[in-house]
């Protein structure tokens, strides 16, 4: 039993490490809290006012975000731009092959960005944007070096600018700065991308919290069965000795 | 080996109760894990979201023409009924099966002389109640095929059923019933619904 | 005499039920101590039935092309009503597979459940898990995405590394010359239905073959070989109902186990779902790191840890199978007098944690990048693993034993 100990107590060391060993530009938590019905209401609103317009999300019905509190009148008067009813799915009119041609990569689909990103990456993804002129775009990213992607929030956010800092050789970003102001405080433009990427988190898999009940109530129906369970097998083995 | 040995005695009440406890539970389980494996066969999201009600508008169709549109996959008429067609309607009620539309083949707002909700405006499924086919619109009065007594109406190529231009069957062709009607309501004079009964009906 | 019983002896007449139900349940006898490891045979069988049901259901709305895979998957997890329990139940389930099968393997290895006289036992045993390895590769290219493709990309060009056939061999595996839409469907019909049959049929085998020889157990010593008066093991129970009633309680706390990663965790952070295996396939891009999943990852550290050798990657793909290879020669590299490591020597004890750790050890690192320190681990543990083998019919014939009982203990 011992032995067993040890080998459990190593498997269980062996995800530690590997998340040790993990690189990149730290990530900022994101405030992911799907309970929160207006939050991705709000999110809900962003996406598709600024997302849908490039990124499909195909997997995804309009119909699904009555998940969200919202009644069939409210998603087809505040949600529905790019379709004709709520029982078809987030798609857009872009070609993609047009796309590739204008941004160097066709706008992935969102359906399952956050189960493939994460949560904290898009939040501070979608903040990190700062201005370049070396970039088609005019824009680049920290966590994305390189990035496609312009800055669509730009007129909510304002414009970035990096302060960089030398370290050894190179000159890194030390953190970005304010340079021209939007239309809303950073703060609250914090806020909007943590409604957008709470949106987004809750897109990735609409049953999980629905999930996440149930799995309380298998758990509690498994732990009522091992208790008779356990009392059948304790009464026919008093016959093994 | 020494069962029931040792003089131990065996209570067998206490097994035959654990026995059907831990068997009524473990049902409860599998019952458990039955249901959503049967569930995932009814119609999925995106099924339902194609059989959503289908708004047919309904102010191009010229009198006495048809038009197909679809709903839940099936072809679904709507044929624009011309006052001579109608005033035909009763004249053949002896060689209908069910004239009176008994059989629930209808919403109930339905059940009428003509089986529509406006008379000129017959809505029906256009799938044979035999086997399935699509019957096709035959609304010549007395056509050479059919007959000298062919009042216009429906005929299925693939085993010969007729009905008139209230989707009621003949008698002697193989279809049991009168072809169905969809429920369905008027949103405005020219915008049919298809899919959803009408309201108070 | 009961309508059951008439019944009953109507089909006997016809059909050995009662006979059946005697030989393998409730005349079957197993030794009375088994103890925790003896669990996961049972628990393999559960999990192969609940793959084999849940992935019916995902069939029926799987789709096995390349346009559509990726959808499906989602379609699956959105759209259709319980799909993504029917579907997380899937993935972990295989994951779990190869948990109950190492820990059923290691109780193998500890109790010396290969020897004579159950050698077929072990090799049916290697045969199923070589073709559990075969269906959980082939089956995790069906999601199509970013890890699906390259992970049968970098498997199948392990192939194109057998000098002369490797090229037109690997060619002919994917039917085309990446893995594509044509890749996609035979390993769909591979995955669905010839593994999964050749799966059933070595299981069956296995038991018949166990329930030839009977069990082994926590000892190693054989029960058949003291019985009583009516020739009934003295220290054997009827499977049913002893075992049936403890195997129930077994699978409970499995499922315990079972359900939370179900219903809390489904990704394991990643270890049982990649998150880039949110990505849909991408010929053109590969993903910065390719690691197999959790359970191969031994093998590909050994993989990795030989190095090209005259300018082929051929040496590591040979290694990679010998390492398999040679668990169907366990039973005659073992000259031990005794089977159970209760009665073994210092010997085999410390070279069975050597080779668990070099086994854990490779599973660990083949998860990360290669890297100088990594390689150099990896060769270690590889030779470690592989002397464990080779070097077995002399330590253990040179390990000190203790005498076995004559009767099971506790």
């Amino acid at each position: 039993m011992k032995r067993l100990k040890n080998f459990l107590l190593l498997l269980m060391a062996v995800p530690v490490i590997a998340l040790a060993s993990e690189e990149g530009p730290a990530l900022d938590k994101a405030p992911i809290n799907l309970s929160d019905h207006e939050s991705l209401q709000r999110g809900a609103r962003i996406f598709v006012n600024y997302c849908l317009n490039c990124h499909s999300a195909s997997a995804m019905r309009y119909s699904r975000m009555e998940d969200l509190g919202l009644t069939e009148e409210q998603i087809k008067e505040n949600l529905l731009f790019a379709a004709e009813k709520p029982g078809e799915t987030m798609t857009v009119a872009m070609n993609k092959k047009e796309a590739k041609g204008w941004f160097g990569s066709a706008p992935p689909d969102l359906s399952v960005i956050a189960r493939a990103r994460g949560s904290d990456w898009l939040y501070t993804y979608l903040r990190s944007f700062y201005r370049d002129d070396s970039r088609p775009t005019g824009w680049n990213n920290v966590v994305f070096d390189k990035v496609a992607m312009p800055h669509v929030l730009w007129s909510l956010q304002g414009e970035m600018v990096p302060v960089r800092k030398k370290e050894g050789e190179h000159e890194v970003i030390e953190r970005l700065e304010l340079a021209k102001p939007g239309s809303v405080t950073l703060a609250e433009y914090d806020a909007m991308v943590g409604d957008l990427v709470n949106y987004l988190t809750w897109m990735g898999e609409p049953d999980q919290l629905k999930r996440k009940e149930l799995g309380l109530i298998v758990l509690a129906f498994l732990a009522i069965f091992f208790v008779v369970a356990y009392y059948l097998k304790k009464e026919f083995w008093k016959d093994v000795h | 080996m020494s069962q029931e040995a040792d003089g131990q005695k065996v209570d067998t009440r206490k097994r035959k109760f654990l026995i059907a406890a831990t068997s009524a539970v473990g049902g409860v389980a599998v019952a458990g894990v039955a249901v959503p494996l049967v569930m995932s066969m009814l119609p999925s999201a995106r099924a339902k979201a194609a059989g959503a009600p289908v708004d047919v508008d309904i102010s191009k169709i010229e009198p006495g023409m048809l038009l197909t549109s679809e709903w839940r996959g099936k072809p679904v008429w709507v044929v624009n009924r011309t006052k001579e067609m109608l005033d035909l309607l009763g004249k053949h009620d002896d060689k209908l099966v069910d004239p009176n539309s008994e059989q629930p083949q209808q919403p109930p707002y339905c059940k009428n002389a003509t089986r529509s909700i406006k008379p000129e405006y017959l809505v029906a499924v256009g799938i044979c109640t035999h086997l399935g086919c699509s019957p096709t619109y035959r609304k010549e009065v007395g056509a050479a095929d059919l007959g000298a007594d062919w009042p216009g109406g429906f005929f299925c190529p693939c085993h010969g059923s007729r009905f008139d231009l209230a989707a009621r069957v003949f008698k002697n062709v193989p279809a049991p019933t009168n072809l169905v009607i969809p429920p369905h309501q008027y949103l405005s004079d020219t915008k049919l619904l298809i899919g959803v009964d009408t309201k108070g009906a | 005499m009961s309508a059951l019983q008439k019944m009953m002896g109507w089909i006997d007449d016809r059909f050995p039920l009662t006979a059946t139900y005697k030989a393998h349940l409730s005349e079957y006898y197993a030794p009375k101590n088994f103890n925790f490891w003896y669990f996961f045979g049972s628990l393999a069988l559960l999990v192969l039935v609940m793959q084999i049901v849940t992935g019916i259901f995902l069939t029926m709305n799987y789709k096995p092309d390349s346009e559509l895979a990726f959808g499906s998957v989602e379609y699956i997890m959105r759209d259709v009503d319980w799909g993504w329990l029917i579907r997380y139940m899937h993935s972990t389930g295989a994951s779990m597979f190869f948990v109950v099968v190492y820990l059923h393997m290691f109780r193998g290895l500890m109790y010396g459940s290969y020897r004579k006289p159950r050698e077929l036992i072990w090799i049916f045993g290697v045969l199923i898990y070589l073709a559990l390895m075969a269906e959980a590769f082939l089956g995790y290219l069906l999601p199509w995405g970013q890890m699906s493709y390259w992970g049968a990309q970098v498997i199948v060009n392990l192939f194109a590394a057998v000098p002369f056939i490797g090229d037109d061999l690997s060619l002919w595996i994917r039917g085309d010359y990446v893995i594509s839409d044509a890749t996609l469907n035979r390993f769909f019909a591979f995955h669905v239905i010839a593994l999964p049959l050749v799966l059933i049929a070595l299981v069956a085998v296995h038991l018949v073959a166990l329930h030839e020889v009977g069990s082994n157990n926590p000892d190693g010593i054989e029960i058949k070989k003291k019985k009583d008066a009516n020739g009934i093991p003295l220290d054997g129970i009827p499977f049913h109902p002893y075992y049936t009633v403890k195997d129930i309680v077994g699978v409970i706390v499995f499922l315990m186990v079972f359900s939370a990663i179900v219903f809390f965790g489904p990704t394991m952070g990643g270890y049982f779902l990649e998150a880039n295996n949110f990505i849909p396939a991408d010929p053109l891009k590969t993903p910065p790191h390719i690691a197999p999943l959790w359970y191969f990852t031994p093998f590909y550290a050994i993989l990795r840890a030989v190095p090209p050798m005259f300018g082929s990657q051929f040496p590591g793909v040979v290694a990679m199978g010998l390492s398999i290879v040679l668990l169907f020669f366990l039973p005659w590299l073992d000259r031990g007098k005794v089977k159970s490591i209760r009665y073994r020597g210092p010997i085999y004890k410390i070279a069975l944690a050597l080779f668990i750790v070099a086994f854990v050890g490779l599973g660990y690192l083949g998860l990360l990048p290669p890297s100088p320190v990594a390689t150099i681990l990896a060769q270690t543990f590889s030779v470690i693993y592989f002397l464990f083998f080779l070097l077995m019919p002399w330590y253990t014939s040179i390990d000190k034993t203790k005498p076995e009982p004559e009767r099971v203990t506790g």
